[in-house]
């Protein structure tokens, strides 16, 4: 074949590919999207870290993005008056928690998000699902539920910013999210979804690590592993400090 | 300026700490006082967990008893006999505390228990120094007589297993020695304190020493116990925050030598007084937080976290 004729045939093939792939007769990525940073190093001195999540449509649709931390079982207790004293009496146990939920979209997501689509992906706080043990109280398991969303909310681990992504003209978004100082260590994943007529017409995910870096990760695993060294450790360095300062004030 | 404990996992101003310190060192310095009593309560109010509060108050007081008890023993202040028999209750007493403490922790009820524990331990310190402050106002001129304990037989007397203490010149059970060794080994544990409060009373009223080796020999007693807690609690409850125990220690240090001084200036009896109606507010703050309704009724504990 002539070069003309190779380069046209391999153009062809790109473009049959792509309408093939494509679906709906668009390009296959609709949605491209990124996160300014996918490591939040925790250091001596951490409050806090802003992070810029950004992207691009193809001018049609809304964007919802979805921050999940790892998941974890919680115990939500209650406390009852007891002799007087306020104690913890009943707990339920929630498993697949996630340790840190954060949703954020252009504009209100009922306005555009129908109930079906929520459930299934678990977009918003209410449609998560964490399961717990099946002989319960339905009402009393929502009672805790509730009383789960409203600590977690109140710690700033469960946030929800509808109309905070920004449209820069019709196809550049951008969003800029906190994670919080209180935020857990793992892996997050950052859910993109672009929606068009109540659908989820294309998702990207990346993801997101939080991890402690340097001394003090050093010290908690240091503590964790070698515990009883670690206690050790304790105690010497404090009987040293105990000494000196006892040998440095004497002079004084 | 914000640090980030690596135990407690979260962020707290560096110079807060140091004040904390600082000021729980001053009172140390001016009454001999430990403070771990107040420095536990202090550090919950600031947000750090009762188990980790607890944990790292028992290792910054071996810091502040080992500075302590080289000048007593330098003058042969300290006796060691009682202070190994202290010791020997001490440590079973502490083990069986920080057993106690795992479980209560694993029930969700820690919390309660060592508010409780504070009230009940605050309120009666906080009357008793109270009213032996007022007292000593009243007659700063007459020396406050010693009850004299009777060469008459009394209950311990009748106890078994008597041991000589020669540097106390005391002849009594060994089982009473023990007996509050465990009482402070327990509360050591589960509250984070030294125990002096309870030991130094003990040693003058009921073991009837001289009050010149009381206070270094409970401090000799305080080391190896709150040493033994340190580390039980660091193998069982992972709790010990080395780094916010050093941020305690050197503001407790510096504060420590700062009260010495301030001790030979100030009226100590109105500083007496003083301490007293602190220690009671401090009591009366926890009392309240257990017994109100609290803002929210549910908390929550994670049980399982994936740490990757």
């Amino acid at each position: 074949m002539s070069r003309h004729a190779r380069i046209l045939t391999l153009l062809g093939l790109m473009v049959a590919s792509m309408v093939g792939l494509g679906g709906k007769g668009a390009l296959a990525s609709e949605l491209v999207a990124d996160i300014s940073s996918h490591l939040v190093a925790i250091t001596a001195g951490f409050s806090g870290a802003d992070l810029l999540m950004f992207g691009t449509t193809e001018g049609k649709g809304d964007v919802v993005i979805v921050v999940r931390g790892p998941d974890q079982t919680e115990l939500v207790r209650r406390k009852d008056r007891v002799a007087g004293i306020w104690l913890n009496r009943d707990q339920v146990r929630f498993d697949n928690v996630p340790a840190f939920y954060a949703i954020a979209s252009n504009r209100p997501l009922d306005e555009f998000v129908p109930e079906s689509v929520r459930a299934l992906h678990q977009i918003g706080i209410d449609h998560l699902r964490f399961t717990t043990a099946p002989d319960l109280d339905p009402g009393e398991v929502a009672t805790f539920r509730e009383a789960l969303v409203r600590n977690r909310r109140r710690t700033g681990q469960f946030v929800s910013a509808p109309s905070s992504i920004k449209f820069l003209g019709p196809r550049l978004f951008r969003s800029d999210m906190r994670v919080p100082a209180n935020a857990p260590i793992g892996t997050y994943q950052v859910q993109i979804f672009l929606l068009l007529d109540g659908e989820v017409i294309s998702a990207t995910i990346t993801p997101l690590i939080v991890s402690k870096i340097g001394f003090e990760a050093n010290v908690f695993d240091f503590a964790h592993r070698h515990a009883f060294y670690y206690g050790l450790i304790a105690i010497v360095i404090a009987s040293v400090a105990g000494w000196g300062a006892a040998m440095v004030f004497r002079k004084v | 300026m914000q640090i980030y404990l690596p135990i407690a996992e979260l962020s707290v101003n560096v110079f807060l700490l140091l004040g904390m310190g600082g000021a729980i060192g001053v009172l140390s310095g001016l009454f001999g006082v430990g403070g771990g009593f107040l420095m536990t309560p202090l550090l919950i109010f600031i947000g750090i967990s009762p188990a980790v509060a607890v944990a790292t108050g028992a290792n910054q007081i071996v810091a502040s008893s080992i500075s302590g008890v080289l000048a007593h023993w330098k003058r042969g202040n300290v006796d060691v006999r009682m202070g190994l028999a202290l010791l020997g209750g001490g440590m079973l007493g502490s083990t069986f505390g920080v057993w106690l403490f795992t479980f209560l922790r694993t029930m969700g009820q820690i919390d309660v228990v060592i508010k409780i524990c504070y009230v009940v331990m605050l309120g009666a310190i906080g009357v008793l120094m109270l009213i032996e402050g007022a007292r000593a106002l009243g007659r700063s001129r007459k020396a406050i007589p010693r009850r004299p304990l009777g060469h008459g037989k009394s209950w311990r007397d009748r106890l078994p297993l008597k041991v000589r203490f020669r540097r106390s010149q005391r002849y009594i059970s060994v089982l009473l020695p023990i007996g509050v060794g465990f009482l402070v080994g327990l509360l050591t544990a589960i509250m984070g304190v030294g125990g002096g409060f309870v030991m130094v009373p003990a040693m003058i009223y009921l073991f009837g020493m001289p009050t010149s080796v009381v206070v270094g020999t409970s401090l000799f007693q305080i080391i190896f116990v709150t040493a033994n807690v340190t580390v039980l609690q660091a193998v069982n409850n992972h709790s010990v925050d080395i780094v916010l125990a050093l941020l305690l220690l050197t503001g407790g240090v510096i504060g420590a030598q700062v009260g010495a001084r301030l001790a030979t200036r100030l009226k100590a009896e109105q500083m007496r007084v003083l301490l007293a109606v602190l220690v009671l507010v401090v009591c009366g703050k926890l009392a309240y937080d257990l017994v109100a309704r609290p803002s929210d009724l549910y908390s929550l504990a994670i049980v399982v976290q994936e740490r990757r």
